[in-house]
């Protein structure tokens, strides 16, 4: 006891802190491999409805969005809800290319389990909605998922 | 000049690798998308012959209407008991000829099992909201959780979403499908 004491006692104990970088580098770059950037800036306004029955969007590697709702420069713009297709409104005609091209984007093996996330504003009339319908139907992508928040759905809201 | 043994303090690199990390903590998003999985009808061929039929009885139609009432089977409904209906008409308790026929299959983890036949038709307008028309696609597809719930409680003795394995899953879904056809459009009217 005495010995160890003294061992104590004349040596100032100083941790190496050098590899302290590193790891904080490996928890950096754990983050940016496992979560996404934010890749498109959106031009409309899509605050979804809720549901309670929901299920998750396993891989969001095969996922691709089209936005519905009305623009937020509504100014600009206006209130009719547009679609939104990466990084500009499109039109109806537009969504066929655009399947395509997500559908060239992905793997050959994978390409088949593509989901369409229709990410659609709550006020938004179905009209419009069934319309892009239509065209995933036509351009055969036909696994889609309403995007909704998680919560109760408040009956009679009109 | 005395040749000095340049060492560098490293002390502050740490801190500078934790904003870098805080910075990226901000600014990712780790929420995961979540919502109502559907699977649309395959486009109609104009040169396939039409499909058979499919029986009245066998239907249950939900209609939402420009201003978002909901009919169900021709008379108004609510949003309230449109999941005890839906029950109702897919489970088909007593028999009743007006209701879905049952057809009994051999189904792998659950033997002999009575599926029902009944098809919900969700139609809508271009003027229903999307607010209302994800409401009811909820309660419809709550009412077929509730009856996956129940038999798997049944045969399983537990809830159908805690299941792990796959073949029990498989097993309940082909018992209680998920039979939600999102109809054709069509203009009822009324609305833009």
């Amino acid at each position: 006891m005495a010995r160890f004491k003294k061992d104590a006692g004349t040596k100032s104990v100083k941790i190496n802190t050098a590899s302290l970088p590193d790891i904080i580098f490996m928890l950096l770059f754990f983050f940016m491999v496992t979560t996404t950037m934010r890749e498109t800036t959106l031009f409309v306004r899509t605050q979804m409805p809720p549901a309670s029955e929901v299920q998750k969007l396993e891989r969001k590697s095969l996922v691709s969005f089209i936005y519905i709702g009305p623009p937020i420069q509504y100014q600009v713009f206006g209130t009719e809800p547009r679609i939104q297709l990466n990084d500009a409104f499109a039109t109806l005609n537009e969504i066929a290319p655009y399947v395509a091209a997500e559908r060239e984007a992905r793997n050959e093996a994978e390409r088949n389990q593509i989901t369409t996330s229709l990410k659609v504003d709550r006020d938004t009339k179905m009209g419009i909605v069934t319309d892009v319908k239509q065209e995933l139907r036509k351009s055969n992508a036909l696994k889609i998922n309403y995007s909704t928040t998680r919560g109760e759905v408040v009956a009679g809201r009109r | 000049m005395a040749r000095m043994n340049p060492e560098i303090n490293a002390g502050s690199m740490a801190d500078i690798a934790f904003l870098l990390l805080i910075f990226f903590l901000v600014t990712t998003t780790m929420d995961v998308d979540s919502g109502i999985l559907r699977v649309l009808p395959p486009p109609i061929d104009p040169n396939a012959p039409p499909p058979p039929p499919v029986r009245e009885r066998n239907v249950f139609v939900v209609l939402i209407d420009y201003q978002d009432r909901i009919l169900v089977e021709g008379q108004l409904g609510n949003i309230n008991t449109l999941r005890e209906q839906t029950k109702e008409f897919l489970l088909n308790r007593t028999n009743d000829p007006n209701l879905p026929e049952k057809r009994m299959v051999e189904i792998e983890n659950l033997g002999e099992t009575e599926v029902s036949r009944g098809i919900i038709s969700l139609q809508n307008d271009r003027g229903t909201s999307y607010e209302m028309y994800i409401a009811v696609q909820n309660e419809l597809a709550a009412a077929i959780n509730e009856l996956r719930n129940d038999l798997s409680r049944e045969k399983f003795g537990k809830r159908f979403d805690e299941l792990t394995d796959e073949d029990l899953i498989k097993a309940i879904r082909e018992a209680v499908p998920m039979a939600i056809s999102e109809a054709e459009p069509k203009d009822i009217g009324g609305g833009r």
